[in-house]
């Protein structure tokens, strides 16, 4: 009797582990991130492209409408592919583009901005990477979606496709 | 091309041979004759031939750089020097599967040749088991992961391996390792075919344990030379990182060593019987459980393997088919010899070596669930969390205390009933260990009374373990050098540990950096051209407090095909200490990121492991004497 | 017996009446940042990489900790922006009982296995 019990025991042990290892095949073991909670934009200090001089984060985002933060490089090949589709997106008047320059040779970024154009209303300076931390950002190209309340509610790893603008034309109407 | 048809159709025959095998030996199982049939043994050297000509053929295409071969064009490269291009063979998911194959039928040949004294019917089975594992393997290599796959129109160049792989002890680390890991086969089918003949004995015992030593003696070595390989390739100085490819390596090799202790309860007392079974399925459960999690991506590692989901189901399902096999098998035939089982004095060697086997299982539970459970946990919550050395070492290094204590003690016991001998030699050599670890450590650790204990505990062993090697000298001296080189292993892991010392900083050509105890002097770089990579050859000369100067030679090589870029540690190594640099560029400026660490004892902890193996060695060959 | 009890008391006695101070500096730094992961790598440590992400991590532990902060809060900074994933140490949590507390149950399982087949045989003799 004792025997038939823990037979029965591990029998429903392995089939449970055997399901687990099943379903652990499909799903990706990469790390896909995903905003779980809503998260309050970081604040921070930080060097404006243009002018060259430093600005509080609350002044960046003053404006009672959605904003996207776009982190991007001239050297970041799919930030290019992405790149029509921010100038297209800038069009819309409810919403707001920040680009963040990761990591990026100056010179270079202004000539990736002359040569593809500027959907950014403002461009910060992240010379040495950190502040993509304070938005826990993985890399370029990544894309912050950031509501009237100045929460994060969206976040795009990667370069954005259209579906992706599809989405978030949706979000901000 | 021909190399190729002839590697196909080999795996084939070899598969066709699996079949015939099995048909043949349950024919042969109810024939009345005492030895098994002579063509049985035939059959199985042919196909060992089949797949040792299939690896070869496999080989021959790598020298050739054939690159209408998919595995050869996916791994290799023209430029690749010859060493390289052979190890390339075992370095990918096909051909390490052809290597899994070679040693499968390699080790059940030899087992056949090997058990000639041992009951017909039971060798039979073994043979059956086995070939179950192999006819599987057969259906995975060809359905899955053909190592012969054709190209075409065939490519001019390969794809190349990667460079990291590109390393003498990595492309010796495959075979030895799965000599160990593959040859736990065979105590998986023996010990099956042990219980369905009621045969766990004592007799048996003493003829398994040949092969569970040398699978673990092989083991052992392979788990080494991957960290060796870990220690100068991969990492910046550190040689294990409890990363899940490692840890799979480490849980069959906990089992292996438990299963390596309760034999010798089994050979002495015909006791223990149901646990030596168990433990001689789960070795072999979890070498299958590990190339699963490798081969299926299931796990995020630095090694993993380029992979298909196709693969991990077949590897999923075979596996967990073996274990209901093995299962079935334990619950229908399995008789507790109940006369012997609930016979162990609380203080003998017995009891010792369960104790053992407890630390050990316990060790196999942290290593196993550390592993797992961050898979279990996304597929039920989707939420992802890492386990890394930190886990490992909380729940791990504590418990080495209480190991190390009864690992001097146990086998000081003697069998079925013992009392302490010698107490007062054990106390003063205990003080002693206590004094020396506390004047040692005094000055160099923050936490303090924990290494202190930690540090007594691992010196308690070596000292014992010393004393009994030149007291009794060859009485049972296998056991005690491998137990004397664990106690150096924990010693040299720990004071490296503590004594480690590592300096990073950014510096250009020419330039001299000062830091507390020396200075390093970067004085130039050499480009040079292999024919597979470029490299910046530096010179830098370190000037320690005593004003002696090292000259110490980082790289970082260029490769080209495929194209990535790789830091080639510089290491001189004494008794002593390694002195170890490592040179990588700085996006955009002129400067070097240097990583400057002195690490002590270093080359102790490969003799240690050495040491460990080489009781298993003279434990093997005392037998045959 | 009791000179090995002296022995330890006054051992005890010694090493915590000797505690320490330390140098914090790059000591711990090195292991923090061995105990984050560099989530664009594959299964390495931020102190085991040279990428741009892992570079990054490395500025902002510096920063954090010139700020003033622990270990501990330097972990829950990071565990805010990227999860818990980008921590090796798993912490404490209705996630993690299991793993934690799984190991430790089953050693407490075994040794009970164990004292019970030796108890079992002492009645048996008496």
């Amino acid at each position: 009797m004792k025997n038939k019990i823990s037979l029965f025991i591990v029998i429903i042990f392995l089939s449970f582990c055997f399901v687990i290892f099943y379903k652990g095949l499909d799903t990706p073991n990469n790390y896909t991130p995903k905003v779980n909670e809503k998260k309050n934009i970081p604040t921070f200090k930080v060097k404006d492209f243009n002018s060259n001089s430093y600005i509080n984060s609350d002044k960046i985002f003053e404006e009672n409408i959605f904003y996207i933060v776009n982190i991007w490089a001239s050297w970041c090949v799919p930030c290019r592919t992405e790149h029509p589709l921010l100038m297209q997106l800038s069009k819309n008047e409810s919403i707001k583009l920040i680009g963040l320059n990761y990591r990026d040779n100056l010179d270079n970024a202004k000539k990736f901005i002359d040569d593809f154009g500027n959907p950014y209303s403002r461009i910060l300076i992240d010379k040495d990477g950190t502040l993509g931390v304070e938005f826990g950002a993985y890399g370029v190209p990544e894309t912050f979606l950031i509501d009237k309340n100045k929460d994060i509610i969206k976040k795009f790893v990667g370069p954005i496709n259209q579906e992706i603008v599809n989405e978030i034309k949706l979000i901000i109407k | 091309m021909l190399a190729n048809q002839i590697g196909y159709y080999s795996l084939i025959l070899g598969l066709l041979l699996s079949v015939l095998l099995c048909g043949v030996s349950i024919k042969d199982f109810n024939n009345t004759n005492k030895q098994i049939n002579q063509n049985i043994l035939s059959l199985s050297f042919l196909q060992l031939v089949f797949v040792i000509v299939s690896f070869l053929s496999l080989i021959i295409s790598f020298i050739n750089s054939d690159f209408s071969n998919e595995t050869v064009f996916n791994n290799s490269h023209t430029t690749k020097p010859l060493f390289y291009k052979i190890s390339g063979t075992w370095g990918n998911h096909e051909g390490s599967l052809l290597l899994w194959l070679l040693v499968l039928t390699l080790f059940i040949f030899l087992f056949l040749i090997k058990s000639r004294e041992q009951p017909k019917k039971y060798r039979i089975l073994t043979l059956l088991f086995q070939q179950i594992i192999i006819i599987g393997f057969f259906l995975f290599v060809l359905m899955t992961s053909n190592p012969f796959n054709y190209l075409f129109p065939i490519p001019n160049e390969g794809l190349g391996l990667n460079p990291i792989l590109q390393d003498p002890a990595l492309a010796i680390h495959p075979p030895i390792l799965y000599l160990g890991y593959v040859g736990t086969s065979i105590i998986f089918s023996s010990s099956l075919a042990a219980v369905t003949q009621n045969y766990v004995s004592k007799q048996w015992g003493q003829h398994i344990k040949k092969w569970v030593l040398v699978s673990w003696i092989f083991l052992t070595i392979g788990i080494m030379l991957g960290s060796i390989w870990a220690y100068y390739e991969l990492g910046w100085g550190g040689f294990w990182f409890w990363d899940p490819v490692e840890n799979v390596s480490l849980m069959p090799w906990l089992t292996l060593t438990a299963l390596l202790h309760c034999i010798a309860v089994l050979e002495r007392r015909a006791a223990l019987t149901s646990w030596v079974v168990i433990l001689s399925i789960t070795t072999f459960t979890l070498s299958m459980c590990g190339t699963f999690l490798v081969r299926s991506g299931i796990l995020n590692s630095v090694h993993t393997f380029a992979n298909d989901p196709a693969r991990g189901i077949f590897i999923l399902i075979f596996l967990f088919a073996l274990i209901v096999l093995s299962l079935g098998i334990f619950f229908i035939f399995h008789k507790e010899n109940n006369k012997n089982s609930n016979d162990f004095f609380w203080l003998s060697r017995e009891t010792s070596i369960l104790i053992n086997n407890w630390f050990m299982m316990y060790f196999l539970s942290v290593v196993l669930i550390g592993t797992v459970y961050p898979i279990f946990l996304d597929v039920i919550s989707s939420e992802k969390i890492s386990v890394g050395p930190p886990f490992y070492q909380k729940l791990i290094v504590p418990f080495l205390i209480p190991f190390l204590l009864f690992m001097s003690l146990g086998p000081q016991l003697k069998w079925i009933k013992s009392k302490i001998e010698n107490k007062n030699s054990l106390i003063i050599t205990f003080i002693i260990s206590v004094m020396l670890t506390f004047f040692i450590i005094k000055n160099l650790t923050t936490d303090l009374l924990f290494y202190t204990v930690l540090i007594s505990a691992a010196f308690f062993l070596f000292f014992t373990t010393l004393k009994e090697l030149f007291i009794k000298k060859f009485n049972n001296a296998s056991q005690t050098v491998s137990h004397f080189g664990f106690s150096l292993l924990i010693l040299s892991i720990l004071f490296n540990n503590i004594l480690s010392s590592e300096i990073i900083t950014n510096i250009k050509i020419g330039e001299r950096y000062d830091y507390n105890k020396g200075e390093i002097f970067f004085k130039k770089i050499e480009e040079r051209k292999e024919s597979n990579f470029n490299s910046i050859f530096a010179f830098f000369e370190i000037k320690d407090k005593n004003g002696k100067i090292i000259e110490l030679n980082p790289e970082i090589r260029i490769y080209n095909q495929p194209v990535i870029i790789t830091s080639e540690a510089d290491i001189k190594t004494t008794l002593l200490e390694d002195k170890f640099l490592v040179m990588n560029l700085v996006k955009g400026n002129e400067y070097f990121n240097i990583r400057y660490q002195v690490k002590p004892f270093m080359v102790w902890i490969w003799i240690s492991v050495l040491l460990l193996s080489l009781g298993g060695l003279m434990s093997l060959f005392k037998r045959k004497i | 017996m009791k000179v090995l009890k002296i022995f330890i008391i006054l051992i005890l006695v010694i090493s915590f009446s000797e505690s320490k101070s330390n140098e914090v500096n790059d000591v711990s730094k090195n292991k923090i940042l061995k105990n984050i992961r560099c989530l664009i790598c594959q299964g390495q440590s931020v102190y085991d990489s040279e990428s741009e992400f892992a570079s990054s991590i490395k500025l902002i532990v510096d920063r954090k900790i010139n700020e003033g902060l622990k270990e501990k809060q330097i972990y829950q900074f990071l565990r805010e922006k990227y999860g818990d994933w980008v921590i090796f140490d798993p912490q404490l949590s209705k996630n993690t009982y299991v793993l934690w507390l799984l190991p430790l149950l089953l050693f407490l399982f075994g040794g009970a296995i164990i004292y019970k087949k030796i108890i079992s045989n002492k009645n048996n003799k008496i």
